[in-house]
């Protein structure tokens, strides 16, 4: 899409503000709507945006496969690591409050679905990234008439 | 006060029913459609339509998920997936449409049978409300201290649910990644000899 210079500028723009957008969906998802689940469809949304005006190439520049597929793991780790960790500390598989002791305020609560969010967020934007570059990745650019 | 919570109610159904009937003229479209390209746009605009639902109904969380997911990724996914084929649907011989209308129609007086044992909107007695969805409410914040309830239950009450989707998540990539194969260099070559 190398002459479409209006979607061009536009993406330039758009895609640092849904990229922040989706940092604000994924932490900020304990006071408002929002999560790891639609986080990391939002930031995937901004890198796939990316991808689809400038190129499969500059978009595997940006997040480059090995680490996006290091990375879906990764999520996974997290938050399998957090109910570990809990585990480890004496309490039940995923139970947060042993996490800090200030029970009051339930900063143990607070960390742990903070990490957790943190995993889905990590693994549904990779998995979704991943997607994309498989599907995309099968083809080349098309001519606008093709449409 | 009455009045005011009588016209808010009017409002909102008034919005429903616009978004139903719009619903409604976008399946019908995509059903009557040949060219795919239009029809995966429709369906994006479908998706798009049914978020705008679920914010009426306060479901802000699923409205969320429904634009990213429903018009976003899908939408992307059904496009990458048309490269690798025709643009239009090829048209099938004429076959009576006798039994897929019955189906539908049967199917269609069953889901509607089916409605009336459902308890009303935003009914305090229903059973979704009474039971353990009270108890979510009554001891959220006793218990979790996050105001965000949805998250409270996604993440913490039922962490191994989450866990469970984050894996089928996780596992659904693994798969792309088995089947498809991601290069890192580029695209796959091989259709370039067609030309």
């Amino acid at each position: 899409m190398n002459h479409h210079l209006v979607l061009r500028v536009v993406t330039k723009i758009l895609v640092p503000v849904i990229l922040l957008f989706g940092l604000y969906v994924q932490f900020h998802g304990d006071y408002g709507p929002g999560g790891g689940f639609q986080a990391g469809v939002i930031f995937a949304a901004g890198i796939i945006l990316y991808g689809l005006v400038f190129g499969l190439d500059a978009a595997k520049q940006v997040a480059p496969p090995l680490i996006v597929q290091r990375l879906m793991a990764f999520g996974v780790l997290l938050y399998a690591g957090v109910g570990v960790v809990t585990l480890a500390l004496g309490e039940n598989y995923l139970d947060y409050d042993i996490l800090h002791p200030d029970l009051e305020h339930h900063t143990g609560q607070h960390y742990g679905i903070l990490a957790v969010e943190l995993g889905v967020g990590i693994t549904v934007a990779t998995v979704m990234m991943l997607l994309f570059y498989g599907f995309a990745g099968r083809n080349f650019d098309i001519k606008d008439e093709d449409w | 006060m009455i009045e005011e919570a009588a016209l808010q109610f009017d409002v909102t159904t008034a919005i429903d029913i616009i978004l139903m009937i719009f619903l409604l003229i976008s399946a019908l479209a995509i059903v009557v459609m040949r060219h795919l390209f239009s029809i995966a746009m429709v369906s994006g605009v479908y998706s798009l339509l049914s978020a705008a639902f679920f914010v009426n109904l306060d479901a802000v969380d699923v409205a969320f998920t429904e634009a990213a997911v429903g018009a976003g990724m899908s939408t992307i996914l059904i496009l990458g997936a048309l490269l690798l084929t025709s643009r239009r649907e090829k048209i099938t011989p004429n076959r009576s449409a006798f039994i897929p209308l019955i189906v539908v129609v049967v199917t269609g007086a069953a889901l509607f049978y089916a409605t009336f044992d459902m308890p009303n909107f935003a009914d305090p007695n229903s059973p979704a409300n009474t039971d353990v969805g009270l108890q979510y409410i009554q001891r959220n914040y006793d218990d979790i201290g996050v105001p965000n309830i949805v998250t409270s239950v996604l993440a913490s009450y039922r962490g191994f649910d989450t866990l469970g989707e984050t894996l089928v998540v996780f596992a659904a990539g693994l798969s792309v990644l088995v089947l498809l194969g991601v290069s890192s260099a580029g695209r796959l070559t091989g259709r370039e000899d067609e030309t």
